[in-house]
């Protein structure tokens, strides 16, 4: 295998990237988890870069980073959470890091000794080497994927309603109703002032 | 077309997985709060990128790029839905411990 300077840098944005996924599950403290979580955002937007695919790669720093990363970060420091740090040992843990090993074995042997022809496989919306990544994915996002892309943005939009929801807590402040009885208890004392304006020096209310 | 600027397929492929990994242990072995745990789901989330855009180069279809979009959409409003009621949970107990989350036992 012949080491070249892409090579050199997949192996480093690669190892970057799984590092500092591990800190992320592993940190007690969620702030430094929240960082490596970013950076780890941000080594794999560098891979989609070096795949050619910059549009996505954009797109992983300015959602991922800009706003999920961003939220966690505001939810974080909003509820002042004090973790009490267990000493007891979680006795299962063994089994279900062999579990994930496991997991993982698997999909490498299956992906080291699949035979999968790659002429054999049909290309339903082949990239145009002529133009760019950004507009090869227009020209399809927004011709034959219209429908789904819709439907896309009224997920978002059924999300932030739900947010917004399940946050407002109390409702009764934002409407305005009609109370009969407020209105029928008024009377003349209570709702009139009379004062005496003396003339070029205005009234103080 | 198999190798792409040096780099072979499996080499995503193998990263991909080691992450799909990393996530699906961080929500085994968290027992510490919620955070944490929907880390991990951004974590699984970003792996399944990787494999889609990945397979999406190696394979020269763009419908792959397409598809991590729209994970990317799903990744959004997981986030902002958990996080919200993560906080009207807060709300309610004061802590978002995992183990302390047994109002659903009967």
């Amino acid at each position: 295998m012949i080491l070249t300077f892409p090579l050199i840098l997949f192996y480093i944005f690669a190892s970057v990237l799984i590092a500092s996924s591990i800190v992320v599950i592993s940190s007690r403290n969620m702030i430094v988890a929240i960082m490596f979580l970013i950076l780890a955002f941000i080594n794999a937007s560098a891979l989609f870069v070096l795949l050619g695919a910059e549009f996505i790669a954009t797109l992983i720093i300015v959602v991922y980073v800009g706003a999920i990363a961003v939220l966690f970060l505001f939810v974080v420091m909003m509820l002042d959470i004090d973790i009490k740090i267990k000493n007891a040992v979680n006795r299962k843990r063994p089994i279900l890091i062999l579990i994930s090993a496991i997991m993982f074995f698997e999909i490498l042997v299956i992906s080291n000794f699949s035979r999968v022809k790659y002429y054999e496989t049909k290309t339903l919306y082949p990239i145009n080497q002529d133009i760019g990544n950004v507009e090869s994915i227009g020209k399809v996002l927004y011709t034959d994927f219209a429908l789904p892309f819709e439907i896309a943005g009224a997920i978002l939009f059924v999300a932030m309603i739900g947010a917004i929801v399940l946050t407002l807590k109390d409702e009764t402040r934002y409407i305005r109703k009609q109370q009969i009885s407020q209105q029928v208890a008024r009377n003349k004392a209570t709702s009139i002032e009379i004062v005496k304006v003396i003339p070029y020096t205005g009234i103080n209310l | 077309m198999n190798i792409i600027n040096g780099i072979e397929q499996q080499n995503f492929i193998i990263v991909s997985a080691l992450l799909f990994c990393i996530g699906i242990s961080g929500i085994f072995l968290n027992r510490k709060n919620v955070i944490s745990l929907l880390m991990s789901i951004e974590l699984m989330l970003l792996s399944v990128n990787i494999n889609f855009v990945a397979f999406s180069v190696y394979l020269q279809d763009i419908m792959g790029q397409i598809f991590a979009i729209f994970v990317l959409t799903v990744a959004g409003a997981e986030a902002a839905i958990g996080l919200a009621i993560i906080v009207v949970y807060f709300q309610n107990r004061q802590t978002i411990e995992i183990e302390d989350a047994s109002s659903l036992k009967s």
